[in-house]
């Protein structure tokens, strides 16, 4: 079978790419467009480690193929804060210390960040529910959900 | 020890290798890429147990793009018979020996043409008869995995899978069991359970044929990487220069090799760098669970809580090949305890399962529990308060323990005594509601380590250690020699070197590396301190004896030394070039007295009587640590320990059917804690400073994931008013229970 | 003379001995000592043990010095995670 033409935007950048029909989206992202900052911890869409937007939805760049972002907008970790500014949520990450590893990360910013932009007020268990999709290993999610609770904080403009 | 005072230590910087993993730009194993690069897939075997009688890969060679093709017959034997049954865990050399082992591999142009080549390859078996549960493969007559590895001095009573025995202990316990007024025996089952990181084992690996070769890959210990891949290519040491990538989670899982020989052989063969990547199922399958447990555990108690005796017998579970890691748990079991009489026998124990590789204190969790739940049923049946009980006989300093030397300072009883302080002890319980407590303890170790410091002319530091970091070390090494020399951790940045930019390292593991790197890179600091003072004393024109180092400077000392304004580290840094050259400091070693810990957790749980789910309401973790270098990443180690031996106790198990094969290789299936099922961990530190490091730092990664078990389940116990007797308490099976 | 304790399993081989005096000053002279003295030893200390000098245990270092009237325990070799 013969390769599919997907012209899309990543980041903000529009971007064209050659794909296998069976080809995912992480597939795409990670091998041929070199954003290795999404990560594949499971390839099933159980682990969150993939977790990238396509037009602000959330979704498991492993459970979507390439050919199927044909036309819209992917957000991945890459694309989340400036290089002069970090987006809350990083900053936050950071200061919480709620990394070891850091593999878990970039999806759990991914994800934190889309449940931020419809619901800017979460509680702990709105976040753990919502992050429930997001494993970590390390760290007990513990740092995690207080760097989220105190990013939303800070993005409602409240003194953290 | 008295308590120091720091400048740094205890301060809580951001890591330096923050940024790049906020922003995605951090590289993982799975992350590197190579021009010209080849795919490689890895065919493995269906059965639990078969012979193979014949690989047919020449259809798999003829598909387009395929390169390389490669099967156990590709591997020359080697000497050391450890790295052999490594290297036939990688590749099946005449029979495969569980569900998931290695047959073939093949490299090719796309990982879509590698799984097509897989598909081609034919492998003709004659399935052979397994065993995958302990106390079977201990039976005489059961499956043998290997001929002649059966432990010494064992009689006919159990089989030629029993590859280790041994026992610990001290006084008499009969005597003791005769002295209780209670005495209770029970028999545990745990299940083996994942690692679980969420990284898969991934490496990118490019040999030639003159035996020079690089090797990119996500482990625990590069060198312990380069010399078995060496051992088992036939290649110098030297010339394989090994780079650890970032490492997304080990938790002992990687520190062995499971995919880089075969990438490597697959490259030499091809003459194009190879990527391998691990697939979820295939970790599942085929790298390291930890061991399952068959134990029995008798413990006999005065009417006021003193243990009389103690006798654990543990029958571990370890795979298909000979290992040695019953030994951990039968010096654990009882560590936490001043017993008069007390015995520990462990068995080990081969079956058609995946080797076991090390999780997080290895060995320990699934013994403690067991001795720890038997004290809290005699506690319920005496009617005593189970802290005041493990008080009334914790260990202490001068204590004997129970696997032989005497405890040097230690913080059990200050952990128990902030327990019981504690506002979650006493707060009050709804119904359907239970508390667990219990300790745990962890050896910790030292080993083999390399530091190299350099001070850059504009008064910065570079620092390159051996050990991979697994969850800030370079971040507690950077705060180390900051505040070893007195220099604003800013100033410092640590890198993990290749194999060729620094000396050897033993494998970041034992939770040794804050321990062994930090006493390596505090000499390191030393030294560079001498050469600085040297330099300032040259300047001065003073004897080097008459400059100390005080607050990052040189300042001359004593009455003759003249009166000199101190000189900072950059300043004589910015001279360098003109008083002799760089300025650095090395320092290689291997630190013992890393100083056991010990810690006790606190659970409150509820059960649901109509659907048998447990949900955690409270936890709180106490922790003798030493000393908390970087506190924050102290607490992480301790919560994320916690709630992986939530995760034991409650859902995580190996599930084999009658055919041998795993039945649940994923994270659906296979389920770990997620957010929602957790509230928050409370971590509280406790500092009883480690007399064997100069800044009392005891190593703190491991200790966390030992009591949890044992909480949980005496929680369960008082929340239902059953207690359940083997691992993990899934709904179904409390269901069963009620 | 250092105080030796053959710990546990190793016991059974030193024919159930389980505390002798060695006249030993680095931990390799006291092991060399200790095979001598019971050869069934020899495969177990050579594939490596750990021991507790006076409470702090060491992995397979030769020359830790062992004072006088130091307890050591002779462990089978630990192993990390
Ligand atoms: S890799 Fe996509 S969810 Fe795990
Ligand atoms: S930090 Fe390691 S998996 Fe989350």
């Amino acid at each position: 079978m013969s390769k599919i033409h997907v012209s899309t935007q990543v980041n903000g950048d529009q971007v064209e790419f050659l794909c296998e029909p069976e080809e995912t989206l992480l597939d795409v992202l990670r091998d041929h467009l070199n954003l290795t900052g999404a990560k594949e911890g499971c390839g099933t869409g159980d682990c969150g480690a993939c977790s990238v937007t396509i037009d602000g939805r959330l979704v498991a760049a492993c459970l979507v193929l390439g050919a199927e972002v044909e036309g819209s907008a992917v957000e991945t970790v890459e694309g989340i804060g400036a290089p002069d500014a970090l987006h809350p949520l990083q900053r936050q990450i950071l200061q919480h210390a709620a990394l070891q590893c850091g593999i878990c990360t970039p999806g759990i910013i991914v994800a934190a960040k889309a449940l931020l932009a419809q619901n800017p007020d979460p509680s702990e268990q709105e976040v753990r529910y919502w992050l429930a999709g997001n494993l970590c290993r390390c760290t007990g999610y513990d740092k995690i959900i207080r760097a989220v609770l105190a990013a939303a904080g800070e993005m409602r403009g409240e003194n953290p | 020890m008295s308590k120091q005072e720091f400048k740094i230590l205890g301060t809580r910087p951001i890591r330096p290798d923050g940024l790049d993993k906020v922003t995605g730009k951090a590289m993982f194993g799975a992350d590197k890429s190579a021009t010209g690069m080849l795919h490689a897939r890895i065919l493995r075997s269906p059965h639990a147990h078969a012979e193979i009688i014949s690989i047919d890969t020449s259809k798999a060679k003829a598909l387009p793009g395929v390169k390389a093709v490669i099967t156990g017959a590709d591997f020359d034997d080697v000497e050391n018979r450890w790295t052999r049954y490594t290297m036939q865990n990688c590749m099946a050399q005449g029979r495969a020996l569980y569900d998931g082992h290695a047959i073939a591999a093949v490299a090719a142009t796309s990982k879509k043409i590698a799984g097509a080549a897989l598909k081609l390859i034919e492998v003709e078996y004659k399935i052979l008869p397994h065993v995958t549960d302990v106390d079977e493969a201990m039976q005489p007559g059961a499956p043998l995995l290997h001929e002649g590895v059966k432990a010494r001095k064992l009689g006919d009573d159990v089989s030629g899978n029993t590859v280790g025995y041994y026992s610990f202990g001290h006084g008499d316990v009969d005597a003791g069991f005769a002295k209780a007024d209670e005495v209770i025996e029970r028999r545990f089952k745990t299940a083996a359970t994942h690692q679980g990181y969420i990284e898969p084992q991934a490496c990118l690996a490019d040999l030639g044929a003159d035996g020079r070769g690089a090797l990119w890959c996500t482990t625990q210990g590069h060198y312990m990487v380069r010399e078995t891949c060496a051992e088992i290519l036939g290649i110098d040491a030297s010339q394989l220069r090994v780079t650890a990538s970032e490492i997304g989670g080990g938790f002992g899982g990687k520190t062995t090799v499971f995919i880089e020989p075969v990438a490597l052989k697959l490259s030499q063969k091809s003459g194009r760098p190879v990527k391998l990547v691990m697939s979820r199922e295939e970790v599942f399958r085929a790298t390291g669970p930890t061991m399952s447990a068959s134990m029995d555990v008798k413990i006999g108690m005065g009417k006021d809580g003193k243990i009389t005796a103690g006798h654990a017998r543990l029958r571990y579970q370890g795979g298909a090949f000979p290992y040695n890691m019953v030994m951990m748990g039968a010096m654990s079991a009882f560590a936490c305890y001043d017993l008069e009489n007390v015995q520990s026998e462990g068995w080990d124990v081969m079956t058609n399962r995946p080797k076991m590789i090390s999780y997080r204190a290895p060995g320990a969790p699934m013994a403690v529990y067991g001795v720890e739940s038997v004290i809290d049923e005699l506690c319920q049946k005496l009617g005593l308060d189970p802290i005041e009980v493990r008080l009334l006989n914790a260990a202490k300093e001068g204590t004997k323990s129970s696997y032989g030397p005497r405890f040097k300072a230690i913080g059990l009883v200050e952990a128990l005594k902030a327990a019981k302080a504690h506002p979650h002890y006493s707060a009050p319980l709804p119904a359907n509601t239970g508390r667990g407590v219990a300790c745990g303890f962890w050896f910790n170790f030292g080993g083999q380590v390399s530091v190299s410091m350099a001070i850059n002319t504009d008064g910065t530091v570079n620092l390159i250690e051996g050990n991979p970091d697994i969850g800030g070390s370079r971040a507690s090494i950077s705060m180390m020699a900051a505040e070893a020399l007195g220099i604003p951790f800013e100033r410092i940045r640590t890198i993990v070197g290749d194999t060729a930019s620094v000396g050897f390292s033993d494998v970041t593991d034992g939770s040794r590396v804050t321990f062994a790197v930090g006493i390596a890179t505090i000499n390191a600091a030393k030294a560079a301190i001498r050469e600085l003072c040297k330099r300032a004393a040259m300047i001065w024109e003073i004897d080097e004896d008459a400059v100390e180092w005080v607050d990052g400077t040189a300042r001359p000392t004593g009455h003759n030394a003249g009166d000199f304004p101190p000189m900072s580290l950059a300043e004589i840094a910015a001279t360098s070039g003109k008083t002799g050259g760089p300025i650095a400091g090395h320092h290689e070693g291997a630190p013992d007295k890393a100083g056991v810990s010990f810690g006790v957790h606190l659970v409150d749980l509820e059960v649901d009587p109509e659907t048998g789910f447990t949900s955690i309401k409270r936890y709180t973790a106490f922790q003798d640590v030493g000393k908390a270098i970087h506190p924050a990443y102290v607490e992480g180690q301790i919560q994320g320990g916690a709630v992986q031996g939530i995760g034991w106790a409650l859902n995580e198990e190996y599930i084999y059917g009658a055919d041998g094969r795993l039945q649940n290789p994923g994270f659906l299936d296979y389920r770990i804690p997620v957010a929602s099922d957790l509230p928050m961990i409370d971590a509280v530190i406790i500092e009883v400073p480690n007399p064997g490091h100069p800044y009392g730092v005891r190593g703190c990664g491991e200790t966390a994931i030992v009591p949890p078990l044992a909480a949980v389940a005496n929680g369960v116990a008082q929340a239902v008013g059953v207690r359940l007797f083997e691992l993990p308490m899934s709904p179904p099976k409390i269901l069963k229970a009620l | 003379m250092a105080h030796v304790v053959i710990f546990g399993s190793l016991r059974s081989f030193t024919d159930g001995v389980s505390e002798l005096e060695i006249d030993a000053r680095s931990t390799r002279a006291l092991l060399n000592a200790l095979v001598e003295r019971f050869p069934a030893l020899s495969e177990t200390v050579e594939a490596g043990v750990s021991l507790a000098i006076d409470g702090e245990i060491y992995k397979e270092a030769w020359f830790t010095p062992i004072g006088p009237d130091s307890e050591v325990v002779v462990m089978p070799l630990m192993v990390g995670g």
